[in-house]
């Protein structure tokens, strides 16, 4: 069996190449539906597509700098019910780790979904793609990732990749089923595919590729990346934890908020249907509001701003992968990602946890002992 | 000047805690009349926005006193409230409250003389600590 295959790129193309592996997942490897980021419409941000005809990955594009959604949520509604057959979902390293938290979180199931991840070396906020677009051809794909592969992110324009990206620590998808390996290689002869599980190294004999060695520069190119990625999130986790240190500095941190809810409807760990937030706990009364007003001579409407954002880090800041949907989906710039992930940091490591690490591992807030953080509770338990 | 009176929101089990509180005022012990006592069936359901939106609306202090580990009506309500408070320990400071405004304590049925001495205690340390300035904080 193949646990590490080199895949030649045609014409030195890696998304025409990956087009055709896609189509023999379907013909080949007894794989229902594959999932995949698609130009549907010209101009447009690729979408997640569901594909069951092997001619119809004409507009796949994974590679693509673009992040519209965190699939995450796409494969959580694939998979919570058993369908019948596998379905093969290309990620990135976020989305699956989102996956894994659902998973966790009773959202969905890893058993009919496999997984292939791709090595990300980032994307641009959805308004940034939209703009780096404009200004580019139809290779575009491929003139970004031979560059990005190589640290070079930013482009002449001084457009770059979210600051989500630039912050990750995890851009080699560690458990995906099939990991498709871009850094080290040279992208436009070959990509390195490489098994995560069992299950990803009976795909790859199914499609008969034949057993490599790792590439010798991927190990110094993960390494380097993920230096210059590490030292931008600890600047970032400095930054942010100055500028929320009180409630007036987080008051106007997010002074620019409306209550839109959309960083919690493109969040991909937010999972509860109904918010309480958008509840009739929320629906007060007329003189309520003018009772608060009168308290303080003022209140700021939409109301529950602070509190809003105060309890979403409550509820999901451990689940937090950092993918930065958040961001993306604010209509006023605020850097919801920045202060979640500021959070998430300390939550996470309160319970020595990290969130998408593991399915194994059991959420914070699901697990408990009889005997622990007797700190709480003044030294008793 | 009148004295700072702080104000202490607790969230007490309907099973203990609330029991011991019971019995606290029907022994007569003299308590301070700074607690503000929220009866829940359990404190295993204190959502930490409760406990967010308190603070946030200008309570000083926030108690949450439930049964003691291993004497939970619904098993292990308690240890999962023990868990939400300790997010909310690694949470509130972040922006600037001060840890002592969030307590969590186990007081049993019969444990009356204990309840008095926890909100005798909880209320000099609030008013060491002085007024929650959130509410003024923000509009």
């Amino acid at each position: 069996m193949a646990k590490r295959a080199m895949m030649e790129v045609v014409d030195q193309d890696p998304v025409a190449s990956l087009r055709i592996l896609f189509g023999r997942l379907l013909e080949d490897a007894e794989i229902g539906a594959v999932l995949v980021a698609q130009h549907l419409n010209k101009g447009g941000v690729p979408m997640p597509a569901l594909v069951t005809d092997p001619e119809r990955f004409e507009y796949a594009d994974p590679l693509a700098p673009a992040f519209p959604i965190n699939a995450a949520k796409i494969v959580s509604r694939l998979s919570r019910r058993p369908a019948g057959e596998t379905v093969a979902a290309v990620l990135r390293p976020c989305e699956i780790r989102a996956f894994i938290e659902l998973v966790k979180l009773k959202q969905g199931n890893m058993h009919d979904v496999l997984l292939l991840g791709i090595d990300c070396p980032g994307a641009f906020g959805n308004t940034d793609y939209a703009r780096y677009v404009e200004g580019n051809g139809s290779r575009s794909s491929v003139d970004f990732l031979t560059a990005a592969i190589r640290g070079k992110t930013s482009t002449e324009d001084g457009l770059d990749i979210s600051p989500a990206c630039k912050a990750c620590e995890h851009p080699v998808p560690e458990n995906a089923d099939v990991i498709i390996g871009m850094l080290g290689v040279d992208v436009k002869s070959s990509l390195f595919l490489y098994a995560g599980t069992p299950r990803g190294e009976e795909l790859l004999s199914k499609l008969n590729f034949s057993e490599i060695r790792e590439p010798e520069d991927r190990r110094s190119a993960v390494v380097e990346l993920l230096e210059r990625r590490i030292a931008y999130r600890d600047r970032m986790f400095e930054k942010t934890t100055e500028a929320t240190a009180d409630l007036e500095k987080l008051t106007a941190y997010l002074a620019n908020c409306v209550n839109c809810y959309n960083c919690r409807v493109a969040c991909p760990v937010c999972y509860c249907k109904e918010c309480v937030f958008l509840t009739d706990v929320f629906d007060h009364e007329p003189a309520q509001y003018l009772r608060w007003a009168r308290r303080k001579g003022i209140l700021k409407m939409p109301s529950d701003t602070i509190f809003y954002h105060l309890t979403r880090l409550a509820h999901m800041s451990t689940a937090c992968v950092g993918c930065g949907q958040c961001s993306n989906a604010c209509p006023n710039n605020i850097p919801v990602m920045e202060l979640f992930r500021t959070i998430a940091a300390c939550t996470q490591r309160a319970f020595g946890y990290e969130a998408g690490r593991s399915a194994d591992d059991e959420p914070p807030l699901s697990a408990f002992r009889e005997r622990e953080f007797s700190e709480v509770t003044g030294g008793k338990d | 000047m009148k004295e700072y009176e702080p104000t202490i929101i607790a969230f007490v089990c309907n099973w203990c805690t609330y029991t011991a509180a019971d019995l606290a005022g029907t022994s007569r012990l003299i308590q301070p009349h700074n607690v503000r006592l929220i009866r829940m069936m359990c404190t295993g359901m204190v959502d930490p926005k409760y406990v967010i939106k308190s603070l946030l609306e200008g309570a000083d202090a926030v108690l949450i006193s439930g049964c003691h580990p291993g004497d939970c009506h619904y098993i292990n309500g308690n240890l999962k409230a023990r868990r939400r408070v300790k997010l909310l320990k690694e949470i509130l400071p972040r922006f600037g409250f001060d840890e002592r405004r969030l307590k969590m304590t186990w007081i049993g049925a019969s444990e009356g003389i204990d309840f008095a001495e926890t909100v005798r205690s909880m209320v000099l340390e609030i008013k060491a600590l002085g007024p929650n300035e959130a509410r003024r904080q923000i509009m």
